[in-house]
Formats: C-alpha cells, sequence, structure tokens
C-alpha cells in the first residue's frame, strides 16, 4: 500500500487544514533527554566493547608512492593484530550522493595527510602507539600545492563559463561599477564527533555503525569500495554528531574498518584523531573571486560579473559553485560568469555547509555594499531596487520569494534608519561600531525519498525512513507530521531513523532532508486518512482527526475503536516538473552591528538579526537553531575561521580545535532570527523549503559590511583577523 | 603492563585495571562503559570531554586515569537520566540548548561545575571586579563556557538555558 508523487504540479496546502496543531510549533527535541543524559549512543559507542581498535596512518609526503613499510617491526609490538594497506583503502572520502566508490590505492600518495595503512591492536593506546611507530619509506614526486601560483594548472569547464550581453560595455557605461577581487581561505567543517565506523560482519553481511548524513549512498559507496554486493551492507547512523557535509560520503575509517573487521574475524572501531579529521575528511576550498558590477545614475544594475577560482585534487568531480546564487539574486542585462579549477595536491575539497553560497555571497554581498557606497544609495535599497520581476537569465518565474520583505522588515526591527551612511563615525570608547547588511539566497532542492509509516490498532504510529538526524531535526519534524496529518498527540509517534534496512530517503545535505523526507510521511499519511475514510465511507476531505478522536461528517469515535489492525504505508516522492518549470530558492536578510577595537583591531559582533523566507516553518525552534548554526558559521567565516596550507608541502598547518579557529559562545551574542509566513506550493507538498544553509549564506558579508560602515577598512580576504583591519583604522 | 585504579564514579566505586596510558576520558569510554562523556579532540582544545573531578571541571582527554586513584569523579549519567534530569539537563532540552547533542554532555558537566564557581565567588576574565559577588550576566555565562566549542552553533540555547537554571527558573 503506498502512495507516491512526483512533484509536476504545485499542491495545495493539505496538512494546513489538519486539526492537531502541532506543525509549526516549537515542539521540544525528542531526542533532547537521551542526548542531555549522555545516553545516545553515536557511532564510536556501538559495540559491546570487545572490538579491536584501529588507527589510521597518515602519509608524510604530499605526493609519491609508498614503497615499503617496517610492518613486521609494528606487528611485533605489545597488542597489535593487523597493519593492513589494502588497496581498497580510500584515498579520500566519496563527494556527497556519489553512490560508488572514491579514488582508491593508498599506495598512491596524493595529498599531505592522506590515510596509507590502519594499524589494529587490541586497545586504543597500543594501536595509537604502533601507528606513530610505523616507519614508512616513499618514493616522493614534485607537487603542485598552491592553487594561485602562475604555474598550477588549471581547468575551465565549458558549461560553467557563460556570457550574456556585454558586461564589459556596461562596464564602460555605467554611471557607477565596482570591480573588486576577493578570497576567502580553506575551511573545514569541524563537526564535534570526528568521523568513525564499528564494523563488524555476520558470514557475508556487514554492519557498519558510522556517523554519516546520507545512509542509502553511503551503503553503495561502501559496497563498491570492498567489492561486495550493497545488498550485504547495512548501515546505521541513529545520531550523528554534526556533519555540516563533511560526512555526506563514506570515509576512509569505514572502509579501513570493514577490511580489518574481516581480516580479523571480529569487530573493528576506527575513529579519526581531530588532526585526521582535518587532513583526510573534506576541505571547503579556498577561493579568489573577481566581481564587477554596473549600475546607471539610479543604482539600477546592468551588468553582473562574478569569476571565480577554486581548487581540488586532480580527478576529483566536486568544484565548490561558487557562483550559484549570483545568477537569480540581482538584475541586470549584461552578466558573465568564469570558473576556474586549480589542480593542487591538497587534501580533498568537497561539500561544506551551503558550498558554493557560503563563499560566493561574501563577495557578492561585498561588491554590493561597495556599489552603494560609491553611488550614494542606502544598501537596503540598493538591493531593492535590483530585485529582478523573473530569473534574470533564464525568465523563470520564481516558486515563492519575499525577498524584499526580508530587506524591509529586518531594516524596520534593527533600527537600520539610525545608522550613519559614513564610515567611522559612531564610537563608543574605544570601540568603532557600525551596522552592516547582505542579502541570503539558497536554491531549494527537492531529492527522492520514501518512509513507511504504521498507523498502530492502538492509536499510536512509527516513522521509519533511512533519513538521519544530524541534529537538524528530524526526529521531532517528521514526528510533527505524522501527528499533524493523523490526528495523533506527538507522543503517540515514534521515529526511528538512520537504518538501511528501512525505506530510503534523501539523506541530510543541501538542505533537502526535511522536505524530502518530510514529504515522503506526508504522502504515507495521506493513504493512511484515505484508508479511515474507505472504513467509514467516506472521503478523506470529510475526516477531521484531532487527538486519537475520529470526527466526519455525523459521527465521533475514538481512532483505537476503528481500527481493527495495524495499517502500513510507504510514502514516496520524486522531484518532476516544477523542479524545472520554476526558480527555486529560499531567501532571507541579515543584520548585523559590530565593534571594533581602535587599538587592536580586533571585531565583535554585538547583534545580528536574520529575517528569513523559507516556505512553510516545520519546527519554529529547530528551524530557528538551524539559522543560528548557519549565522554563527557565518561569523566564523567573517572573522576567525582560515585553514593555513603551508606553501612548501600543501599540509594543513592548524589541523585541530586550538589553531582552527570555530567561533566560542563568548564570540556569539544573542542572535534575531524571524521567519516571514511563507507557503512554496511548487516546492513540495509541505510547502516548505530548508533552512539549514540558508542562514550561511550572506551573513559573513553582513559582519565585513559593518566593518567597513565601523571604520572605513574594506576586507576583501577573509577573514577579517586584526592584522588585516588595524593598519587600515582611522587616526584618532 | 596494567595499572589498578579504583574512582569513585557517580558515588560508586570503580575498579579498572589498565594500560597506564590509559586517559581518564578513554577509561569511561572504553572501560567502564559511560560513554556519555564525549570526545572530540582528545587535545583539550574542545571541551566534549569535560567531567567534574572532586568537585572542579576538568577535561578528561588531558589526564590519566591512574592519576585518580581515590578521586570522586561526576559524568553526564551522574547528573541524570532521561526520566530524571537535571535542573540544567531539562533547561537545555527547553531552550534547544543543542542540535547534534555531541557537545553536550560536555556542555552541561561544565555548567554544572560553573554555577559552583560563580556562587563561590570566582570571577572571570570579563568580571569587573576580583573582590565582588558575581552575578551570572549573559557575558559571564558566555565567557566561562568558552572552553566547550559547539561546532553547531547552539550558544544562544545555551546561554538561555544556563541563565534559566542560574536565576532558579522553573523544572
Ligand atoms: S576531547 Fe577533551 S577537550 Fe576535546
Ligand atoms: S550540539 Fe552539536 S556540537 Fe554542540
Amino acid at each position: 500500500m503506498n502512495q507516491h508523487l512526483k512533484m509536476d504540479r504545485p499542491q495545495d496546502d493539505v496538512i494546513g487544514t489538519m486539526a492537531q496543531g502541532v506543525i509549526g510549533t516549537a515542539a521540544p527535541r525528542r531526542d533532547g533527554p537521551v542526548k542531555v543524559t549522555g545516553q545516545a549512543r553515536y557511532a564510536a559507542e556501538t559495540g559491546t566493547g570487545a572490538e579491536a581498535v584501529g588507527v589510521l596512518v597518515r602519509a608524510t609526503i604530499t605526493k609519491g608512492r609508498v614503497t615499503g613499510m617496517d610492518s613486521d617491526a609494528v606487528r611485533a609490538m605489545p597488542g597489535v593484530l593487523s597493519v593492513i594497506t589494502d588497496k581498497r583503502l580510500l584515498r579520500n572520502p566519496a563527494q556527497g550522493t556519489a553512490n560508488a566508490a572514491p579514488v582508491q590505492d593508498p599506495g598512491q600518495v596524493a595529498y599531505f595527510g592522506q590515510p596509507i595503512a590502519l594499524v589494529v591492536a587490541e586497545t586504543f593506546e597500543q594501536a595509537r602507539h604502533a601507528a606513530q611507530g610505523l616507519k614508512v619509506r616513499y618514493a616522493a614526486e614534485e607537487a603542485v600545492t598552491d592553487p594561485f601560483a602562475d604555474t598550477t594548472e588549471v581547468e575551465r569547464p565549458e558549461a560553467k563559463q557563460t556570457e550574456q550581453g556585454d558586461l564589459d560595455a556596461a562596464m564602460t557605461a555605467a554611471e557607477f561599477s565596482v570591480d573588486s577581487t576577493y578570497t576567502t581561505p580553506a575551511q573545514n567543517s569541524a563537526a564535534m564527533e570526528p568521523h568513525a565506523s564499528v564494523a563488524e560482519w555476520d558470514g557475508d553481511r556487514l554492519t557498519l555503525h558510522g556517523s554519516y548524513q546520507m545512509v542509502k549512498y553511503n551503503r553503495n559507496e561502501l559496497a563498491d569500495s570492498l567489492g561486495i554486493d550493497p545488498a550485504n551492507v547495512r548501515i546505521r547512523a541513529p545520531y550523528v554528531g554534526g556533519g555540516f557535509g563533511s560526512k555526506l560520503g563514506i570515509a576512509p575509517e569505514a572502509v579501513a574498518a570493514a577490511i580489518a573487521a574481516r581480516d580479523l574475524g571480529r569487530a573493528v572501531r576506527v575513529v579519526m584523531s581531530r588532526p585526521q579529521v582535518f587532513e583526510a575528511t573534506m576541505r571547503r576550498s579556498g577561493t579568489r573571486q573577481r566581481v564587477r558590477l554596473a549600475a546607471d545614475a539610479d543604482g539600477r544594475l546592468t551588468g553582473i560579473g562574478h569569476e571565480a577560482r577554486v581548487s581540488n585534487l586532480p580527478d576529483e568531480a566536486f568544484s565548490e559553485p561558487v557562483t550559484m546564487a549570483t545568477h537569480f539574486l540581482y538584475a541586470g542585462k549584461n552578466r558573465k560568469y568564469a570558473h576556474e579549477i586549480a589542480r593542487v595536491h591538497r587534501t580533498c575539497a568537497g561539500s561544506m555547509r551551503a558550498p558554493g553560497e557560503a563563499v560566493g555571497m561574501l563577495a557578492l554581498e561585498n561588491a554590493m555594499d561597495e556599489l552603494a557606497h560609491a553611488a550614494g544609495i542606502d544598501p537596503v535599497e540598493l538591493r531593492l531596487r535590483n530585485i529582478p520581476d523573473v530569473h534574470p537569465e533564464n525568465g523563470k518565474d520564481y516558486s515563492s520569494r519575499r525577498f524584499a520583505d526580508c530587506l524591509r522588515d529586518g531594516a524596520a526591527r534593527f533600527g537600520w534608519s539610525a545608522r550613519n551612511p559614513k564610515p567611522g563615525q559612531v564610537r563608543d570608547g574605544e570601540w568603532f561600531i557600525g551596522m552592516g547588511v547582505a542579502s541570503a539566497a539558497r536554491g531549494n532542492i527537492l531529492q527522492e525519498s520514501q518512509a513507511r509509516v504504521i498507523l498502530h490498532a492502538d492509536a499510536t504510529a512509527t516513522v521509519e525512513t533511512d533519513m538521519t538526524d544530524i541534529g537538524t531535526g528530524t526526529y521531532t519534524i517528521l514526528a510533527q507530521i505524522a501527528a499533524e496529518m493523523l490526528g495523533l498527540p506527538l507522543d503517540s509517534v515514534s521515529v526511528r531513523l538512520g537504518d538501511t534496512d528501512f525505506p530510503p530517503a534523501a539523506g541530510s545535505g543541501g538542505s533537502w532532508g526535511a522536505g524530502s523526507a518530510g514529504s515522503a510521511v506526508f504522502l504515507a499519511c495521506q493513504k493512511l486518512r484515505q484508508s479511515l475514510a474507505d472504513m467509514l465511507d467516506t472521503d478523506p476531505s470529510e475526516l477531521t482527526l484531532r487527538d486519537g478522536t475520529v470526527t466526519s461528517s455525523n459521527t465521533q469515535q475514538s481512532l483505537a475503536d476503528l481500527l481493527s489492525e495495524d495499517l502500513t504505508t510507504i510514502g514516496h516522492i520524486e522531484p518532476g516538473e516544477t523542479s524545472e518549470t520554476m526558480q527555486h530558492a529560499g531567501f532571507g536578510a541579515h543584520f548585523a552591528e559590530v565593534a571594533v577595537n581602535a587599538v587592536t583591531g580586533e571585531s565583535r559582533v554585538r547583534r545580528m538579526l536574520g529575517v528569513f523566507s523559507a516556505g512553510r516553518i516545520l519546527n519554529e525552534q529547530t528551524a530557528r537553531s538551524q539559522c543560528h548554526g548557519g549565522m554563527i558559521f557565518g561569523i566564523g567565516a567573517a572573522l576567525t575561521e582560515d585553514m593555513v596550507h603551508d606553501h612548501r608541502d600543501g599540509h594543513i598547518v592548524n589541523h585541530n580545535l586550538a589553531e582552527y579557529h570555530i567561533p566560542v559562545n563568548l564570540d556569539i551574542p544573542q542572535l534575531d532570527v524571524v521567519f516571514l509566513e511563507e507557503r512554496d506550493a511548487w516546492a513540495n507538498p509541505l510547502q516548505s523549503k530548508g533552512v539549514g544553509e540558508l542562514g550561511i549564506s550572506g551573513a559573513g558579508a553582513a559582519i565585513t559590511n559593518a566593518i567597513y560602515n565601523a571604520t572605513g577598512v574594506r576586507v576583501r580576504d577573509y577573514p577579517a583577523t586584526l592584522d588585516r583591519v588595524l593598519p587600515g583604522l582611522p587616526d584618532d | 603492563m596494567t595499572l589498578k585504579t579504583t574512582l569513585k564514579i557517580n558515588g560508586k566505586d570503580r575498579t579498572l585495571d589498565a594500560d597506564p596510558r590509559t586517559s581518564l576520558l578513554d577509561a569511561l569510554r572504553n572501560h567502564l562503559d559511560l560513554k556519555g562523556t564525549k570526545k572530540g579532540c582528545d587535545h583539550g582544545q574542545c571541551g566534549a570531554c569535560t567531567v567534574i573531578v572532586n568537585g572542579r571541571r576538568i577535561n578528561a582527554c588531558l589526564t590519566l586515569a591512574c592519576m585518580h586513584d581515590g578521586d570522586e569523579v561526576t559524568t553526564i549519567e551522574g547528573l541524570g537520566t532521561p526520566e530524571q534530569m537535571s535542573a540544567l539537563q531539562d533547561a537545555f532540552v527547553r531552550h534547544d540548548g543543542f542540535q547534534c547533542g555531541y557537545c553536550t554532555a560536555g556542555q552541561i558537566c561544565s555548567a554544572t561545575a560553573m554555577l559552583d564557581e560563580a556562587k563561590a565567588g570566582w570571577p572571570s576574565h570579563v568580571s569587573a571586579s576580583l573582590g565582588d559577588d558575581v552575578s551570572l550576566t549573559d557575558e559571564e555565562i558566555s565567557e566561562r563556557m568558552s572552553g566547550n566549542l559547539c561546532r553547531c552553533s547552539a550558544y544562544p540555547g545555551i546561554v538561555n538555558a544556563i541563565r534559566d537554571v542560574a536565576r532558579g527558573g522553573a523544572r
């Protein structure tokens, strides 16, 4: 008994007509009590404690071949069980949704810190000691590691070099223009839970307890890496300690654990050390971006250019899609894009929260601020004047877009009118004070997803899907959807996630999780409502389900009385024509007030507001927390985060949490988040849009724009550390 | 070679016979089945492993288990259960003071000890003076909790939860 929907047409708001009243509410997280009491079991914590322990060994050259290692000496050390150099070990993790093995063969070294072996021992202490003692011989080769050196090989994919009209002519004719180059550094997702896997075989069947975001894909990636049938692989990830993109694809520790467990005939646990998470998972590519803006005397854009250079290892398909939002955010007839990929021997580049927008919007929104200043137009007003009627490149309509309202509403709430447009005018003791604004935009995506909903005879329900909850609130949101549709108190719904034995969902990534998996739950419940209506010989639209009671035209009874057996359905959503016919995105506006110290150049965020239009909000509290997370990632990007590569060999210098500075509690003031009321009938049957990445889009630019307003210092090289601000500060 | 160590954990004597290189954190997680305490970095840089030893919060990854013979250790499991949460645990749920939950045990152990430090009048980097009573402003809470990183960035909720409990907020 299934319910399938392909999104070929806009959908009516069905869930809004339901009676339970739990959708959208700030229901507390259902996984809260087990998490705050330390009872939730994350990947490394599964098993009996009898597992052997593996520690990965890292390459200490940048490029070349492993010619040998003193494995025997290490095998003779106390407790050591095995040294594994199997050719199936991974060079780096799979890219998100790859669905197949990434590059393998650890004997070929492509970057400093690449895993080249696994040492397995009885205990962690023994394995760590042995791994550190393993002597490795290499044949090293010359390696290119600098993405911006003139001699570095650069690819220019044809499809990503696009032009419309004549930007050069528009620049020449412009009344006001900007032509600026910005750089953003490499970054790391730095989820608090390091990548971890516990592998266990039962005959030919492998069970992997892993810290992964997209187990449907991860299962195929793991099977392909090992050369076995995916039907023999089960992945479990009921709790994941953060991902932000770094756990999208199967990673080296999982394949290593599986190989070792098979060899030894016993369960094996492999957890990456924090430096290994930095070196051997994914980095966000550094970028260099040239943005050109041409405008007429009224500040109306006549041209936009956005040209970017990013980097990755040779043969990696992913490249940071820097210009994603630039295509659809602002008007302007003449447009030009360029995309260059420098092939370098550094840690693999992959997706980190809002790949593309997270860095592209820093440059675009800084350039808009520069244009506002050059034209003497208020930066909010400048953005309002440049909101296009339809997609400026393909003419599509927007599925929903309260972008202008976000800017206006935010300006009013923030007290924007009090801002002095002239930089460097406001002082508070030894601090310069400034305000900045930036837009937010992030494409919205629907992905195929399935979920099973069981309506039990006792009027409770169970939701099962392999969707994950990586801190995003999935457990809670899916329960709210089922409770709303079936008219059950929230406590009557249980949700089981993160197990490939359940129906496959899209996984957590690209901000599509809640909308996609949630729609599958919605569809299953719609079918269940149909079944209940059939029992009563009526139409589902005539049914009112609330608190376990069924009311139709003139009858009322308890749901438990109506049901004589469990009813099971699978809901199945697929993207369809609406993905093609409309431009889908969430929008928003960030406002920040920043204080810059006149003596040290230190910047502190004093207050920050994000106003977002993201369709129906499924849970106000978890959605707000997602936006907090995005905005704080933005604060980190603006002020502190910078993964530094050594210019000589490309190794990551600050591969730990003491030297890679993610924001700490005192860096963050109370943040305000406002969601505008919005429904998006073209997005999915819930009429929701993703929020996990919208909050980071533009956030950092609002801060650097505020630094400019405070001091007159335009930081174009991120992050805005003291050394970049101090030299330009006005004299006292 | 192993060393025998007896710790009083959450009120119970627990004996461990382990490699002397075993950190207190790994002793809890790998030997004593107390997996609520988390490992985020193993280098004293993140606070995920915070436990309370003889009344003070410490990073359990930075100390060896065998150095704590006879010490009293409180872990997240000793503060409450899902059925009976401590005031802070309850407040973290109500204020959404976490997302993925991985830093949370450390945050809550840290906050539990921090409230006592403030009560005892310990100043912090942001305190206006060294002598006066400490009133837990948001800035004081944030400063005192800055050794506990949260990449999900639940900081606003964490501060709200702690403020709530510090001011005697309702359970
Ligand atoms: S694990 Fe101890 S401080 Fe990070
Ligand atoms: S809740 Fe995920 S790191 Fe704090």
